[in-house]
């Protein structure tokens, strides 16, 4: 949410607006902070690393000869002897949304202000991001158990297990990082540091709580990716 | 006094032009939760086939749209960054399209030469 006013210069609103924003001879993003420019810049490129997982993922399932592993098979559970397919991953979905959520609100609450609010979503925020980490480990071990392996598994095609553990492995590695980053802000936060301007890492930037909505930016990616993957590797 | 009054009242409404009605947060983490379940049930009633593709692909598009709408602010933000975001994402969209064609010829060769024997 940028600023809408800037002195000495007259935003115009969309298409119009971008052309005399870039063409401008000074920042091209007006009223956008420059380590949320940034944030969006490194999530663009990591949109691009998703991409290429999800796309050779796309090109080993597409040309292999031999059949999928059915995944609703693969990933079910045992709830009283019956089988429910995908159920830890729906939960994992839908804790992921909720700590999106209270990721947004948390977002907006530091912009009001309002210090124990926005500590206690972001820390609650964290607590979700755990338990979907908790969870992956507990998917992964049993599809080890299973005998799941890179190289191959006993429900079909051997690439499975490679996109698998890549796949998801490096969206849990971003969550994992997601965690540990909203755990430091949760201190920092309940600290005071946004209200006392204390200084980040190397940086010379003064707090303020537009960090909190930096960190919920890469948050919300994570939780994005998560739609992907949930709707290419799950479900398809 | 009238005067600190007015201050007061600017002071507020420009805290309020940096932050947005807690309803839309709330509606769009509830739009999320409906659009997952129904997602979940593609799979639930096993829909098969183009019905079970093109309802997945529904369902994902618009929970991604939502989350960097709302809860990434790109609705509110300035078209200069959002193009700059969103453009790329044709470069995707191409590489898509020919990793579709390559796997179509990995494929048919596999079934050519490993299932059919060759020429």
């Amino acid at each position: 949410m940028s600023e809408q006013k800037i002195d000495g210069f007259e935003l115009k609103p969309g298409f119009k607006g971008m052309a005399s924003d870039t063409g401008s001879d000074q920042t091209m993003f007006k009223g956008v902070h420059w380590g949320k420019a940034m944030m969006w810049i490194f999530l663009l490129s990591d949109t691009f690393v998703f991409s290429c997982f999800l796309i050779s993922y796309m090109k080993g399932r597409g040309s292999t000869i031999v059949d999928w592993p059915n995944t609703s098979e693969v990933f079910s559970l045992y709830v009283g002897g019956v089988p429910v397919p995908l159920l830890l991953i729906a939960i994992m979905t839908f804790v992921l949304i909720t700590s999106s959520g209270t990721m947004a609100l948390a977002v907006k609450y530091g912009y009001e202000k309002n210090r124990k609010m926005c500590g206690w979503l972001i820390l609650a925020t964290a607590v979700g991001g755990l338990t979907f980490v908790g969870m992956q480990v507990f998917e992964w071990s049993k599809l080890i158990h299973e005998g799941v392996r890179p190289w191959g598994n006993p429900f079909g095609a051997s690439q499975f297990g490679s996109f698998f553990f890549m796949i998801t492995g490096f969206h849990g590695f971003h969550v994992s990082i997601g965690v540990i980053f909203l755990f430091i802000y949760t201190y920092k936060v309940f600290a005071g540091h946004y209200e006392s301007k204390k200084r980040g890492w190397f940086t010379k930037m003064k707090g303020d709580y537009v960090e909190i909505e930096i960190l919920g930016l890469y948050w919300h990616f994570v939780d994005l990716v998560w739609v992907f993957i949930f709707a290419f590797f799950y479900l398809w | 006094m009238e005067e600190t009054n007015k201050m007061n009242e600017t002071t507020k409404k420009e805290d309020q032009t940096s932050t947005q009605k807690i309803g839309i947060y709330l509606w769009i983490w509830l739009l999320l939760f409906v659009l997952s379940f129904f997602s979940y049930m593609v799979d639930w009633y096993q829909f098969q086939g183009m019905l079970r593709w093109s309802l997945i692909l529904f369902f994902m598009f618009l929970k991604a749209g939502l989350i960097m709408a709302f809860f990434m602010h790109l609705f509110w933000e300035r078209y200069a960054l959002v193009n700059v975001l969103l453009w790329p994402m044709t470069a995707i969209a191409c590489f898509i399209f020919l990793m579709t064609a390559e796997f179509k010829y990995t494929l048919f060769s596999r079934f050519f030469y490993f299932v059919v024997g060759g020429a």
